[in-house]
């Protein structure tokens, strides 16, 4: 299991990318992992078409890998359209990690994409289905 | 470190493991299963999953109904379970032993049934900082819906309940006091008798949730002086699906019922129902009936051993966890640090490393231990912090269990310090 804990992981937890709250920003949204109650919020700044990602960050402490998920997704915001955003499939967020991430550590793998959805949506997004995000056999 | 002061161990729980078939699943680490999240729910020994297999094959038919042989095997094979529990727990009567599905479902029927008929807008609940979720929420629920005010009791920093805060939180009188034994995320042992003898002059009742405490000390209702108790089958070997609500006779006969249905009636017409006497009048629908079985042969388990000698043998381990974990640089120890007032439940934090981490890493290893906030969480905001990793031991437990947990520590700061 120590594979889950592979250097590029703990690089992106030591040092994440990212990390921090935008002031001005145009987006703001907080979210929780219920398993351990880890809080992560991320601001967005818009460009001034207001249409795409200027800039982006997130916040909060967490585990591992909550961390470098966070830290690898917000690494591929910039530039993005709102609309691509919402399509960002949360399969390929767990796979960026490029560790087997079981059922037991989802949420932790998912909490940014969460994040990310409320941010945009203006409000709580739903978990993805386990089934749908496992699919493959990603699973270890 | 001090062996000096510890006390003798006094039976050998790794050699229980051969009672626990779980313990011969191969595990993917290769290494055989270190299992130390007990708290959360207990394995079964090969007596309580024979019992229920016994049970559905050979003495299986509903309760309280058949006007038939097996039928009536059935009965008094479920009636036997209550009386082993009465007898367990220090209840004077097995008709005050109600089974419900767990510890949860317990307070629940307390909360529903007597809060709604006693408690008041204006009234005071009065619960604690240390509680489980379970022992928590139906009290707000119960607070929301009557517009009673309700209290928690602060803890300390080494995480005993403020027995100062309790006393002027009780001299406003509170209806109901609402606390556990033994903390699940802190692991601190409660001094029940005391805090019900205060309650008790204070004009209030006291329920317990025992979950923590009856699967691993002598817990007797009526040294205690309690008037509610709550416990799970499934954390004392038993099988998931039991719990009982234990509650003196005169309350649960004042007490409206909480579901009602089939079994639990006395007569049923169109235009009006009585009740069951109890504790049938609490209990509808068809029960648990092969997890009585299997609940009795968990209690005749631990009988077998001995209370005394469970709790004996957990505080030598608590002692010896407590020791060597406290003895590793960068492992914080959460609760008081006496083995008077400490389960064998101990919660920690390495620094640097979430918890999440943690267990995963520890998976690796073979160690099984819970990360989380334990349903817990105004725990973990007390101590400001997300989660805690906790390692809970229980009768087939010994201290290559502690070595393992010692050498999964290491392991897993060296992981953090390294790349």
């Amino acid at each position: 299991m120590d594979n889950l804990y592979r250097d590029f992981i703990l690089e992106h937890y030591r040092e994440p990318h990212n990390k921090g709250v935008l002031d001005p920003h145009d987006l703001h949204f907080a979210d929780s992992n219920p398993t351990c109650g880890d809080e992560m919020s991320m601001t967005l700044l818009l460009d001034e078409g207001r249409q795409h990602v200027a800039d982006v960050a997130f916040d909060g402490r967490g585990c591992a890998i909550s961390q470098a998920s966070a830290s690898i997704l917000t690494d591929e915001l910039r530039g993005k359209s709102l609309d691509e955003l919402r399509g960002i499939d949360p399969k390929e967020v767990v796979e960026n990690l490029g560790v087997p991430i079981g059922p037991a550590r989802l949420k932790c793998a998912l909490l940014s994409y969460k994040v990310l959805q409320g941010a945009v949506i203006g409000a709580e997004a739903r978990w993805p289905d386990e089934a749908d995000v496992l699919a493959g056999g990603s699973a270890p | 470190m001090a062996i000096e002061h510890l006390l003798p161990q006094v039976f050998d729980g790794s050699a229980l493991r051969a009672d626990f078939p779980v313990f011969d699943r191969p595990h993917r680490s290769g290494r055989p299963l270190c299992f130390l999240d007990s708290a959360a729910s207990a394995p079964k020994p090969r007596a309580v999953i024979e019992a229920i297999s016994d049970s559905y094959g050979h003495h299986y038919a509903n309760v309280h109904r058949g006007i038939y042989e097996l039928s009536e095997d059935a009965t008094a094979r479920f009636e036997s379970a209550r009386t082993s529990l009465a007898r367990f727990i220090g209840a004077p009567s097995a008709r005050e032993v109600v089974f419900v599905r767990n510890a949860t479902e317990a307070i629940n029927l307390v909360a529903y049934s007597w809060g709604r008929t006693n408690v008041a807008a204006g009234d005071l609940i009065l619960s604690t900082e240390m509680e489980h979720h379970a022992n928590l929420v139906p009290w707000q629920q119960l607070a929301a819906d009557t517009g009673a005010a309700l209290e928690f009791v602060a803890i300390t920093d080494d995480g005993r309940l403020d027995l100062d805060d309790l006393g002027r939180r009780l001299a406003r009188r509170p209806k109901l006091v609402a606390i556990g034994q033994v903390s699940n995320s802190l692991g601190t042992i409660n001094p029940v008798a005391e805090i019900t003898r205060l309650a008790h002059d204070a004009g209030a009742l006291v329920i317990l949730d025992a979950a923590q405490s009856v699967p691993h000390m002598p817990v007797s209702v009526t040294e205690l002086g309690v008037d509610f108790l709550a416990l799970s089958g499934h954390k004392m070997l038993g099988p998931s699906g039991i719990g009982a609500l234990w509650a003196h006779r005169e309350l649960l006969e004042a007490m409206p019922p909480f579901m009602t249905g089939g079994s639990m009636i006395s007569k049923v017409a169109l235009d009006g129902t009585t009740w069951a006497e109890v504790p049938l009048k609490f209990e509808a629908g068809t029960p648990a009936i092969a997890e009585a079985a299997g609940l009795a042969a968990a209690i005749g388990y631990l009988e077998g051993i001995g209370m005394e000698n469970v709790r004996a043998h957990e505080r030598f381990l608590f002692e010896r966890a407590w020791d060597t974990l406290g003895a590793i640089d960068g492992v914080r120890l959460l609760g008081p640090a006496s083995p008077d007032e400490h389960a064998a439940v101990v919660s920690f934090v390495i620094d640097g490393v979430h918890p999440h981490d943690v267990a995963t890493i520890f998976d690796g290893h073979g160690v099984a231990v819970r990360a989380g906030h334990h349903c817990a969480q105004p725990v973990m905001a007390r101590y400001d912090l997300p989660a805690t990793t906790r390692a809970s031991f229980y009768v087939y437990n010994d201290v290559d269990d502690i070595e393992r947990l010692a050498d999964a520590i290491h392991a897993t700061q060296r992981l953090f310090r390294s790349a």
